[in-house]
């Protein structure tokens, strides 16, 4: 039992019972397989979870090709399936939601970072972990109930009014569609980019500022021109980290999108996304070659917010040099 | 003063104010959404509410005993499929793994983070679902099962790494072999962030809908053993939500306040409590 630990001596590898029982006995060698089992077990539904994705949507891309993404038919009664609008509509909505979020959470970080003391600092991003926690059928319930006739009656009614020259704000105000998608997907990344970005930002050297303010600029200046700066590759990492959330957001979006295949240039129009027409059509699609494309959707997302995060995480770990261990998980 | 000095001082304020109200908007909506669930689902929450089966299609009143039973039954498999993967695997990432191998299974759970919550439930579904012919139990916590393994294994890890090497050196000095001193030394110390990450892993879904609509599906009734459809508290907010009835809403919010504060008070003791410091991973 004095042996170090893990260093193999030559009779470890003899095939003799006698040495085969030492190994047993010290249990390492045990330990060390059925963790690498466990480990191994992740590698396995990882790569099952491509393959299954790969096979099931053999049909629909065999049958379809690459017209499939530039399709804007969806009927399943005819066997005709484009994943255009599904497409279109999951982008819109991230776009819109990139927006609204984008700034509110750097702004947000910047507070955390520069001026708020560490206490309320803390506190602060406490509240915030809390707020990503919340399910997100919660915020399609609150969407549905609370947000939709606000925006049908006092916000769409006053976009029309004031910004009603451009094509994005024209057209009925029904409450749902992609505008409203896209406001609960904001609030629902927010914490993402103001928790990331924070990381990001106090992870910048405190020479940084301190040689800018000596210089004579103001808080301001140095967090704009120094700080943030500095901290701009971590700071895009978090919006990719976010986009790839919102783009395979599904319950909120479902409840509030209004679930209608069509194009649209306006941001009023009710619309539909891959996630949402998954969680709607998938457990009564009827035949192989619909289940095959809807499962082709599904592959699209997978490959969309695989590209996203890997993009998001180089980035990040580029500033913080501490790579995923502040990244939410 | 002159101009230009007036001029970036009234930039200062006015920017750093505004970062201020980023922060409260940002906080704010939590505090709202909380009060608005109170307030709605507070009057219509029961004792009927948690003992009742639903009420028949159209009629007034009955609970949702059977699905918080749903939800519950799912977690536990979604625990006993997926924490011993991910406690196992993190326990070789930070003790037994080499270069390669750590370096493959800490970027993969990475990636199968990221991947939405709703091709979770396709997987589940082409593997359970699709050769059984029926929606169950079993397909939903499989699919959760999966969604557990990604969060505690990186959280065991980075844990098992904060345990300082004097630790395991001591125990190695005492006669004690790799997996005696894991057992009994290393994994006792880090113990409370693993459990943290578990009890996160599984508050985050418990909150999941979009992995057990085509896995557990739904179940007006009480759902015997695993291998029926069975109702769950997220599944049946989605359901009546977006349903006819006026008072298919009225619960939808009662099981929307029960749901947020399972949620929340989980995520609020555990982090109090548990956790050391900030190096967990938040999710």
């Amino acid at each position: 039992m004095a042996t170090t630990p893990n260093a193999a001596t030559p009779a470890d590898f003899a095939w003799s019972p006698r040495a085969l029982l030492r190994r047993l006995r010290s249990a390492d060698e045990i330990a060390h397989l059925i963790t690498l089992i466990a480990a191994a077990t992740l590698l396995l539904i990882t790569v099952l979870l491509v393959y299954q994705l790969w096979i099931l949507s053999a049909e629909a891309r065999t049958k379809f090709g690459w017209s499939f993404f530039v399709t804007r038919t969806w009927d399943p009664v005819a066997g005709q399936f484009g994943a255009l609008p599904f497409i279109y509509g999951t982008l819109v909505t991230s776009a819109v939601a990139l927006v609204l979020a984008v700034p509110l959470g750097v702004g947000g970080a910047i507070f955390l970072a520069e001026l708020a003391p560490p206490k309320l600092s803390s506190s602060l991003t406490f509240v915030s972990d809390l707020l990503a926690a919340v399910p997100s059928v919660i915020y399609g319930l609150l969407g549905v109930f609370l947000l939709v006739p606000i925006m049908r009656t006092t916000v769409q009614p006053a976009l029309k009014r004031s910004l009603g020259f451009l094509p994005l704000f024209q057209g009925p105000a029904y409450g749902i569609g992609f505008l409203t998608a896209g406001i609960v997907l904001a609030i629902m990344i927010v914490p993402f980019v103001l928790s990331v970005s924070r990381e990001v930002l106090l992870a910048v050297a405190r020479d940084q500022r301190e040689a800018a303010l000596a210089l004579g600029a103001t808080k301001w200046e140095s967090t704009w021109k120094v700080v943030v700066p500095a901290a701009r590759i971590g700071i895009f990492g978090s919006v990719f980290l976010a986009l790839a959330r919102a783009l395979g957001e599904t319950m909120a979006v479902t409840m509030v999108i209004g679930n209608n295949p069509r194009i649209s240039a306006s941001l009023f129009s009710p619309g539909y996304s891959i996630a949402a027409v998954l969680a709607n059509e998938f457990s009564e699609a009827t035949g192989n070659l619909y289940l095959s494309a809807l499962i082709e959707l599904g592959l699209v997302l997978f490959l969309l917010t695989f590209v996203l995060n890997g993009l998001a995480r180089l980035l990040i770990l580029v500033t913080t040099k501490r790579g995923s261990g502040v990244l939410p998980t | 003063m002159s101009a230009r000095l007036m001029w970036r001082k009234t930039l200062n304020a006015t920017m750093l104010s505004l970062t201020g109200v980023c922060m409260l908007i940002t906080v704010s909506v939590l505090f709202f959404i909380l009060g608005y669930l109170v307030y709605n689902g507070g009057k219509d929450l029961s004792w009927n509410f948690f003992t009742r089966l639903p009420a028949p299609v159209g009629e007034v009143g009955g609970g949702m005993a059977n699905a918080i039973v749903g939800s519950l039954k799912l977690l536990l498999l979604a625990a006993l499929f997926g924490v011993p993967i991910g406690l196992l695997g993190g326990v070789y990432l930070a003790e037994f793994g080499g270069r390669t191998v750590p370096f493959l299974v800490r970027y993969t759970a990475d990636l199968l983070n990221g991947v939405p919550s709703i091709v979770i439930g396709i997987f589940a579904y082409a593997l359970v679902v699709m050769p059984m012919h029926h929606f169950s139990t079993l397909a939903g916590g499989v699919a959760l099962g999966i969604m557990v393994i990604p969060t505690v294994l990186r959280n065991t890890e980075s844990f098992l790494r904060d345990v300082p090497s004097s630790l395991r050196e001591g125990s190695f000095a005492l006669g004690a072999n790799k997996w005696k001193m894991v057992a009994t030394v290393v994994l006792p110390a880090a113990s409370r962030g693993i459990l943290t990450g578990v009890l996160l892993a599984l508050a985050r879904v418990a909150g999941e809908t979009a992995p057990l609509l085509f896995t557990a599906f739904g179940n007006r009734y009480w759902s015997p053993g695993w291998m029926q459809p069975t109702s769950s508290l997220p599944v049946i907010i989605y359901t009546y939500a977006t349903g006819p009835y006026e008072d298919w809403h009225r619960q939808a919010w009662a099981a929307g306040l029960v749901l947020l504060g399972l949620v929340l008070v989980t995520n609020i003791l555990v982090r109090t409590f548990l956790s050391r410091g900030t190096s967990y991973e938040r999710s």
